[in-house]
């Protein structure tokens, strides 16, 4: 599978998440965005930052607890909480943000 | 893809037996397995060459090999008592999810080559050719079958659907037809060390920000100790624990208890995950090497006891299963069970008085509690018959004050399962897993109507990510799934322990 950014053709996984994270740029996160129904606002931004930021540490999306307190930390202690990511992210904090990431998608029993 | 357009059944105030829909469900097909994910488990990277003599062989190696299976396929009288007990077909309708006709697709395939009947007069007594079609029938209904093992409680002779099942996976994996979910994970296992993936410094630095939390939250210097040597106890818990919610509370929950309970123990980073999809997929020399790493975490750590976090399948395969794949465990404390639930260890914390819990903490709660099928009609627990029924309501019952079981044909050995199990805790079976919910949030439903059941306590990882997806489908709070250490996290005194 693959995804159209900008006249580039990207390669995907079955399910959408980009293979190769080196392809990922704003102008792609805005595209998988689009197709997840999702509308990137600045705080939608800070959380896709800090997954790349995380990830590229970590080589791993942030858990919760972990995202959740540095969202606290950088958008204010009422926005530092599992149902405030839901409401950026409907089908999942960690699964369709870490697709707009561009972060490969969290496996196992979660 | 955002949310997929799944419609959830309706909810009926006792179940009944569905009008039957041919092919209901034979669109559902999970992802095949990469070449280079099968690869690095070491199956055939995509259906070889001559596959059709190769399954044949395999399933006549696995007959040969297990007793069990060959009397599961030579028993069956069809006397049908097991065809309404499966949740898949309660939920699709397909006729195909009966448990009788999941057996038949192999049955009718060994039947073909491995009885003189199906031999010589294959039509007479229902015998066929292992074609393509048919290995297609196994991929998408063997993959329908979350190894719950409910049908098998209900049938005269036993008969386990699930150990057909792994058999099936079993033949497909050696013939190049792996499922993503499974087979992917089972890589990240022997790579990185846990389901998820999780490297070991991201999980001191999950570990550390939880320690923060917690001290923030409670004053007190909860520990999540990682690779500690000397500790008495070695937790081996989902890493689903670390990574999402609701899963952390329990781990929270744990550690809290260990920190009341004044008993040292760590996590490890080399067996940082309970989870042993090997079970899943039938694979003995997987299961195996999966469990070993227990073995050698705790050896190397110099632990007394090893303690299993919430997650049902892994209990089952330590329970059942670790004695003689990773034993003797001769180095461990003989005191107490080996292994041991850690609802057993908080069991007895609570009943020798070594730990406090205040009920009226979770006043907010009125509980249910859901039994989980490996738990449930595959362990033990506390060395009592039943106990694995016992132990976790009798500590819900001691963490809260209103608690309401549902009914009885739906809970214990008669348990609905989630409809995530076995290896089907994925997006794209997404429709099969908010169908297959039905007979749960059935009798949930009713509990809620009744009594305001606004809580349902499990004790696996599965189980909850499964019941956090497809509540809403069904228009419950995500957030009414949980652990049962969860309630006693929140009902734990600390810092008095005296
Ligand atoms: S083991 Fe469970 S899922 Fe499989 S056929 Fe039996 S009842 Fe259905
Ligand atoms: S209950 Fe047992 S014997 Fe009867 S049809 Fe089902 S599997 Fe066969």
């Amino acid at each position: 599978m693959s995804i159209e950014v900008g006249g580039k053709t990207l390669e995907t996984d079955e399910e959408g998440y980009l293979v190769n994270l080196a392809d990922w740029t704003e102008d792609v996160a805005n595209v998988i965005a689009q197709a997840e129904n999702v509308e990137m606002s600045e705080n939608h931004w800070e959380v896709v930052n800090f997954l790349r930021d995380y990830y590229n540490e970590y080589q791993i999306a942030p858990a919760v607890r972990v995202l959740t307190k540095a969202i606290g930390k950088k958008l204010g202690p009422d926005k530092g909480n599992s149902k405030y990511l839901y409401e950026l992210f409907p089908y999942g904090p960690a699964k369709q943000a870490c697709k707009i990431a561009g972060l490969p998608k969290p496996t196992g029993c979660v | 893809m955002g949310a997929p357009d799944v419609q959830a059944p309706p909810l009926k105030a006792y179940p009944v037996i569905p009008i039957l829909q041919a092919d209901a469900m034979a669109g559902s097909r999970p992802y095949v397995a990469a070449e280079k994910l099968n690869e690095a488990i070491g199956f055939p990277g995509k259906l070889v060459d001559g596959w059709q003599a190769k399954a044949v062989a395999k399933l006549g190696e696995l007959r040969d090999r297990y007793r069990s299976l060959r009397v599961f396929l030579d028993a069956c009288v069809h006397c049908g008592a097991c065809t309404d007990k499966c949740h898949f077909f309660l939920g699709t309708g397909d006729p195909k999810n009966m448990p009788v006709a999941r057996q038949e697709l192999v049955r009718k395939v060994y039947r073909r080559y491995f009885t003189f009947a199906g031999k010589h007069f294959p039509k007479l007594v229902g015998a066929e050719d292992l074609t393509e079609s048919v290995l297609e029938d196994w991929y998408r209904y063997f993959n329908q079958c979350s190894e719950c093992r409910r049908c098998s409680v209900y049938c005269p002779y036993g008969i386990d659907t699930a150990e057909i099942t792994m058999a099936a996976k079993e033949v497909m994996d050696s013939i190049g037809m792996g499922q993503k979910y499974t087979n992917e994970i089972i890589g990240k296992v022997h790579k990185i060390g846990n389901n998820l993936g999780l490297p070991g410094p991201a999980l001191l630095d999950t570990l550390q920000t939880l320690e923060e939390e917690v001290k923030e939250e409670t004053g007190q210097d909860v520990r999540f100790p990682l690779d500690e040597p000397g500790a008495e106890v070695l937790v081996v818990t989902p890493s689903a624990d670390f990574f999402a919610e609701p899963h952390v509370f329990s781990l929270i929950g744990y550690a809290k208890v260990f920190h009341a309970a004044g008993i040292r123990w760590t996590l490890s980073s080399h067996a940082s995950e309970a989870g042993n999809f090997g079970l899943f997929i039938g694979n003995y020399d997987q299961t195996r090497r999966i469990a070993m790493r227990v073995r050698e975490a705790a050896l190397e750590l110099g632990v007394k006891r090893v303690v299993v976090g919430e997650c049902g399948h892994a209990w089952r395969v330590a329970y059942s299963f670790w004695n003689t794949l990773i034993g003797p465990f001769d180095f461990l404390d003989a005191r107490h069970p080996v292994p041991q639930h850690v609802c057993e260890l908080t069991y007895d914390l609570i009943r020798r008085g070594a730990i406090t819990l205040e009920r009226e903490r979770n006043d907010r709660r009125v509980v249910t509690f859901h039994d989980s099928c490996n738990v449930a009609r595959a362990s033990g627990m506390g060395g009592i018959p039943r106990g694995q029924f016992i132990l976790p309501r009798a500590i819900v019952r001691a963490a809260c004050t209103r608690f309401h079981d549902m009914a009885p044909e739906t809970i214990h050995e008669n348990t609905f399962c989630c409809g995530g199990g076995g290896g089907l805790l994925t997006d794209e079976l997404v429709e099969l897993r908010v169908k297959g919910a039905l007979p749960r949030m059935e009798a949930l439903k009713a509990v809620v109507d009744e009594h305001g059941v606004n809580f349902m306590a499990t004790i696996c990882a599965i189980c909850k990510a499964q019941f956090a997806k497809v509540l809403p489908y069904y228009k419950f709070d995500m957030g009414m799934v949980g652990g049962v250490h969860q309630l006693v996290g929140d009902a734990i005194v600390l810092g008095r322990n005296d």
